[in-house]
């Protein structure tokens, strides 16, 4: 044996090196057909990594205190080496985690990653995309410009509007009567080390947990049901060296992008850094628009969509929390859209289409044509959730019927309610996007639409 | 199934392209150039003499700005500095904030990142819109910022005009005046086109004194893009090499 080899084999004895390599990287035999969209999952750790690191840095020079917090941002900006660099890689990463998780999540409907047996895998990476939205929220609030405090100010007043209790739970998560500078050293504690906790020991769960059943792939075969004599999966090929050398490739793919925007557009025209954060916070002056960051802006819509601000805050928690149970409600046995009806395409995408619809909106001013928008699409993307139920198996006729006309039924109380002379036009008219919607949704299934065509043994290609 | 992907990502793309949030009063293109360091210069001249009296920039500091637009120190505290004592010092200013308070009846802000939070067009266009106004403390009203608390500073760069106003009928029929244009009243030290370059060469500064970085952040993302495509060279090499055994 040599050194090395000797080395090992003392680790080996008293810890598991050799063992968990081979579990995670080099026995771990991932289906050899992951495509483009295949990349964001390794793309978020790497987003992780980057936020990570670059918090720590700018940590050693922000102030979280409300006297100092908006001139270190300044300081690190200017008089810190590099300071700029690092703080635009937080500020890009931001909203760079954003965008990965939400692709990471398409993909997951689009080949029915979170259905059996991974139920697990999708509710532990819905519990990241919770915790990586408290953690942005936060966040947000450090560089105490406007946008920070106004925004943090709404989101938390939302808690008031919980019956009884709602006062009282938001004074106790400010520790003040307004967004104060107790607020801000309660979430910069709670940014840099309180959900980062968290969302590690998150991001480990929803790693084994999905390398104990195995990866999904676009196919939706199951490659752990063709095994050689070996025991090897026969489409699976090792995690390592294979994707760990595909994944350096769009790692660098991925980093062109980020690297454009951080050196170029690190404002994104004011989507990833608001122009109005660059005035210090002022309790005393409302600016004239407040929008929260383009992230929370579809659920931001839901919220505004309801008049009612309990109800409100109900439909935008109801909005994220709806998705934890998309692996009990979409029972269709076929995995991958691919070999799904193309009803079901469709529907994924037009839901797509609806959230970044729902996310344009948020950052709107509630004019009354877009507030009606608001409104429809939200009732859309919550119809969305009962139509992919609707779709798991064949449904009678009269069953279809009946839960077109009972769910239109449903909302048509609503805008019954509030018809008016000056609004009958808009409402009206909007009435046909839901219900269009839900109506070819439901009756599409009699249709050739809802041709599904046979699942192959093997994966493809 | 190609297609309708490119088709949904243009259509997911769309609303941001069409997002840039319109300001409800048209503005002028300041047309900056952060390159030109004659224009960054007579800018900070500007700044130093008319704004920096009134007006802090408590973040930037003298030598950063000297450095960075090709001065020495020497010339720095010779020409830009009169308010501090060392070159490493930043732009603040004596006027106590209260006094501030009773004068202009209102706060008077920081400039320092002014030009991130407005951008360039804007203040191009408000530097350049003081009119005539009887009715206001300071005698003059803006077109870009209405009833501001702000004197106009530079008037006897620019001098000073009257609007003409026209009435109009807005959609509920009341009477509503429109500036339609502005008349001379008192000429300035400079002619027309000569006040709009040195409202340029401020808005220039101050956009540059907003983010030192912009100088060179440019030109570093331009290797690192570099960089990145040469690695992407070899990464794909490399996963060409390994993956030839699977397909």
């Amino acid at each position: 044996m040599s050194k090395s080899q000797d080395f090992m084999a003392w680790i080996d004895a008293r810890f598991p090196l050799t063992k968990m390599w081979e579990e995670h990287l080099s026995k771990y035999y991932a289906p050899r057909n992951f495509n483009f969209w295949y990349f964001f999952g390794s793309l978020a750790l790497l987003v992780l990594v980057i936020q990570i690191v670059s918090g720590i840095f700018l940590t050693m020079n922000y102030k979280p205190d409300a006297e100092l917090a908006f001139a270190s941002v300044e300081y690190i900006m200017r008089d810190v080496n590099g300071g700029w660099i690092i703080r635009y890689m937080h500020s890009t990463g931001a909203s760079a985690f954003f965008v990965v998780v939400y692709l990471h999540m398409f993909r997951g409907l689009m080949y029915g990653s979170y259905k059996q047996p991974r139920e697990l895998v999708w509710i532990f990476g819905m519990l990241i995309y919770l915790a990586l939205m408290a953690e942005a929220f936060m966040g947000y609030l450090l560089p105490w410009g406007q946008m920070s405090y106004w925004g943090a100010q709404v989101i938390v007043n939302l808690f008031g509007a919980i019956p009884v209790i709602g006062e009282d739970l938001s004074i106790w998560i400010r520790g003040d009567y307004v967004i104060s500078d107790a607020t801000l050293n309660r979430f910069f504690a709670f940014h840099v080390i309180a959900v980062p906790l968290v969302l590690l020991g998150l991001v480990v769960a929803h790693i084994i947990a999905l390398h104990e059943v195995g990866s999904n792939n676009p196919d939706g075969v199951e490659i752990k049901k063709n095994k050689g004599p070996d025991g090897i999966p026969l489409d699976g090929i090792p995690f390592h060296p294979y994707y760990s050398v595909k994944d350096i490739v769009g790692v660098v793919v991925f980093l062109m992008f980020f690297a454009a925007v951080m050196f170029f557009y690190p404002e994104m025209g004011g989507y990833f850094i608001e122009h109005a954060n660059f005035v210090p916070a002022d309790p005393l002056k409302t600016p004239e628009h407040i929008a929260p960051v383009w992230y929370f802006t579809p659920f931001y819509t839901m919220l505004r969509a309801v008049p009612d601000p309990f109800l409100g805050v109900i439909a935008m928690g109801a909005g994220v929390v709806i998705l934890f149970f998309l692996p009990w409600l979409d029972k269709n046995p076929i995995k991958s859209w691919r070999y799904r009806s193309a009803l079901h395409k469709i529907n994924l995408l037009f839901f797509a289409a609806v959230f970044v619809y729902l996310g344009y909106l948020g950052v709107k001013p509630p004019e009354p044509v877009l507030a009606e928008m608001g409104l429809r699409f939200s009732e859309v993307y919550f119809l969305f959730f009962f139509v992919i139920w609707f779709h798991s198996q064949r449904r009678p006729v009269a069953f279809a019927v009946t839960s077109l006309v009972v769910l239109i039924g449903l909302y048509s109380i609503y805008d019954v309610v509030r018809l008016n002379e000056a609004n009958q036009a808009l409402v009206l008219t909007s009435w046909l996007i839901p219900s269009l919607y839900l109506a070819f949704m439901l009756l599409g299934t009699y249709t050739n639409l809802n041709q599904e065509k046979p699942v192959p043994e093997r994966v493809t290609s | 199934m190609k297609k309708i992907i490119s088709a949904f990502l243009i259509l997911a793309l769309a609303p941001a392209l069409s997002l840039a949030a319109g300001p409800s009063v048209p503005l002028d293109k300041a047309d900056i150039d952060l390159h030109d360091k004659d224009s960054l210069r007579n800018g900070a001249r500007l700044f130093v003499n008319y704004c920096l009296s009134c007006h802090s920039a408590a973040y930037m500091r003298y030598n950063r700005m000297g450095q960075d637009l090709g001065l020495t120190d020497a010339q720095v505290k010779e020409n830009l500095m009169f308010a501090a004592e060392k070159v490493g010092e930043t732009m603040t200013i004596a006027m106590p904030a209260n006094d501030a308070k009773a004068w202009f009846g209102t706060k008077v802000p920081d400039l320092t990142v002014v030009a991130r939070a407005r951008g360039a067009d804007w203040l191009y266009s408000y530097l350049r819109g003081f009119y005539l106004d009887d009715s206001r403390p300071w005698g003059v009203n803006n077109t870009v910022f209405k009833d501001v608390g702000m004197p106009h500073v530079l008037w006897e760069l620019e001098g000073l005009r009257k609007p003409i106003y026209e009435t109009r009928k807005d959609h509920e029929g009341n009477d509503v005046k429109h500036i339609v244009g502005f008349e001379e009243v008192v000429p300035g030290k400079l002619s027309r086109a000569e006040y709009d370059q040195a409202v340029r060469d401020l808005v220039n500064f101050m956009v540059y004194m907003g983010e030192p970085a912009k100088l060179k952040r440019y030109t570093i993302g331009v290797w690192v893009l570099l960089y990145l495509a040469l690695l992407f060279v070899v990464a794909y090499a490399l996963k060409r090499e390994y993956w030839k055994d699977i397909h």
